[in-house]
């Protein structure tokens, strides 16, 4: 336990010891989407009846930051350690690789977290009065910790596999990137045409945003308990293809 | 599981392939608790890769390894608790000061409150000063000595150092081999790889050489030395003249008119100079070598490729 506390430990005090890039540049990136998008469509735009277009799109950002950064926190901290070498010194101790993945999956929800916080903290007073309906605590919790955890183990599958920081980009911006921008954030998928709506269906990240977006307004694109089974499903599969990845020891032990 | 009694760590057929290269085939050996031990052998012969697969750094195909009786992979979390490595690569992290890094490695053999052992260890290896400076701050050397620390952390039984002392200059060499040489009298088993080879001769009491994967050589240090150096002796003679058809078999050649000659023991000497005398040839130049394992290990690669 001391092992896993310790790694966890290390892992939040790495991104923490450069916050200015790994928590506040993240958070000023979501306020200039907000202040731009905001000033150029929040007339044009209403995506559900009564919310401001503002408002629609703060849970979004919010929720796409919390994502993109846990994303970040593993993949990067495992392609640095694996291209300096660093690595060695969380292989040689007696940790498992259960206490490994979570470690990682933690420390990178964590980070999630914290930027999502910072994100809504100075974008939430850009929103009209009374702009947020029916607040439920617990569905923005509920979502923000498992799409959290499930792009943590994504990074840590991505960090494992990139032999160099080229490679990880590329999982980066051709993977992630489109995950995430085409899942809602910025729209709700009921504005897009049939074949669109029936693809970003496929895309786990649009439950994401969609079940936290319906902890803010009450109401949503799809039922919170579909978005809740599939994002749970989604955490399911990715943690169990990384753990098998980190149980072989792939790229790691050879 | 029991322990065979007093093997530090044992080696049995292990092999270990990457892709075309075999990188370990079929090594055995055993090493007995408390021993210096030394694992020679030139670049690619496997020894990096011998230590990766007995710390866990890397599978092997085939074969077993314990410490003090633990399968590495089986009960791989108790064998790494007794193993202390210090990688060959230089390398650390560069968000931590060098406290945080012993912090953390403690942390990561399961030890809390360790600060009274790393101060030790930070005075041991000249760090005191350091405990609070950047790991990115440290010279090359330091850096070395702050790897020696964290393989030390945890106090293991049995610790590996593979190439400590490559840019590490004399006087801080001198004061790892004093730390290093204490821990060894303490009980500590010591398994090393090196360059230097003067560094190996004067500390291993036993040493395998490896060639191609293979334990080419495994004997005591003294052993080695008597069987595959011997004592040098080179010899001017007066006039350029040859050497005595007696001496021949002894010869290792001439360089700049000066005779080599391979002498198995001090008695040879003896019988050097009797040839001589024998023959009328007058000596205007003599000096006698001990034996070195730089020529032990060129001769046992020599044989290892013939």
């Amino acid at each position: 336990m001391v092992s896993f506390r310790t790694l966890l430990w290390k892992e939040l005090l790495r991104f923490w010891k450069v916050s200015f890039q790994t928590v506040a540049a993240p958070v000023v990136t979501a306020l200039l989407y907000l202040l731009i998008f905001s000033h150029v469509l929040d007339e044009q735009v209403q995506v559900y009846e009564s919310v401001r277009y503002t408002a629609f799109l703060i849970p979004g950002l919010v929720m796409m930051s919390v994502l993109q950064n846990a994303f970040a926190n593993s993949s990067s901290s495992l392609i640095q350690a694996k291209v300096t070498g660093s690595i060695v010194f969380v292989l040689l101790p007696p940790i498992s690789y259960l206490e490994f993945f979570l470690a990682y999956v933690l420390a990178a929800a964590t980070r999630g977290l914290v930027v999502g916080a910072g994100v809504l903290a100075v974008t939430v007073w850009f929103a009209p009065a009374g702009a947020f309906g029916t607040v439920t605590p617990l569905w923005i919790l509920a979502f923000a910790l498992l799409g959290g955890a499930i792009m943590g183990a994504l990074g840590v599958v991505a960090g494992i596999w990139a032999d160099k920081f080229d490679q990880l980009a590329a999982f980066q911006n051709f993977l992630i990137m489109p995950l995430t921008m085409l899942s809602g954030v910025f729209y709700s998928i009921h504005s897009l045409p049939g074949f669109w709506q029936r693809v970003s269906q496929f895309n786990p990240v649009f439950y994401m945003i969609d079940g936290f977006r319906y902890g803010f307004f009450g109401t949503s694109d799809v039922s919170p308990l579909v978005s809740l089974a599939v994002v749970t499903a989604a955490f399911v599969v990715v943690s169990a293809f990384s753990l098998a990845l980190l149980r072989r020891g792939y790229k790691l032990r050879n | 599981m029991t322990n065979a009694v007093g093997v530090a760590v044992s080696i049995q057929q292990v092999e270990k392939r990457y892709g075309a290269l075999q990188a370990l085939a079929g090594v055995s050996l055993d090493i007995p608790e408390g021993e210096f031990f030394g694992l020679l052998g030139p670049n690619g012969a496997g020894k990096t890769t011998l230590i990766s697969c007995l710390a866990g750094l890397a599978r092997p195909d085939a074969g077993r390894l314990t410490v003090l009786g633990r399968d590495v992979v089986a009960d791989y979390r108790e064998a790494r608790r007794l193993l202390g490595v210090v990688p060959q690569e230089l390398v650390f992290d560069p968000f931590f000061t060098v406290r945080e890094t012993l912090r953390i490695q403690s942390g990561y053999f399961g030890i809390r409150d360790n600060d009274a052992w790393i101060d030790e260890i930070l005075a041991n290896l000249d760090l005191a000063d350091k405990a609070d400076t950047n790991m990115r701050r440290l010279s090359g050397g330091m850096k070395r000595r702050v790897l020696v620390a964290q393989a030390l952390v945890h106090k293991p039984p049995v610790i590996v150092l593979d190439e400590p002392t490559a840019g590490v200059d004399v006087e801080l060499r001198q004061g790892l081999w004093q730390f290093v040489r204490r821990l060894n009298a303490e009980g500590h088993t010591i398994i090393l790889t090196t360059h230097y080879l003067e560094e190996a001769e004067a500390l291993c009491s036993r040493i395998a050489m490896l060639q191609h994967g293979r334990v080419v050589v495994l004997d005591s240090t003294a052993n080695l030395l008597r069987d595959f150096s011997g004592h040098a002796l080179s010899l001017r003679l007066a006039d350029g003249a040859a050497l005595p058809e007696a001496l021949v078999p002894l010869s290792a050649g001439q360089v700049d008119g000066v005779w080599q000659l391979r002498l198995p023991d001090f008695s040879a000497v003896e019988r050097v100079l009797a040839a001589l005398r024998e023959a009328g040839i007058a000596i205007e130049g003599m000096r006698l070598s001990p034996p070195d394992l730089e020529e032990a290990f060129v001769r046992v690669m020599q044989r290892g490729r013939s």
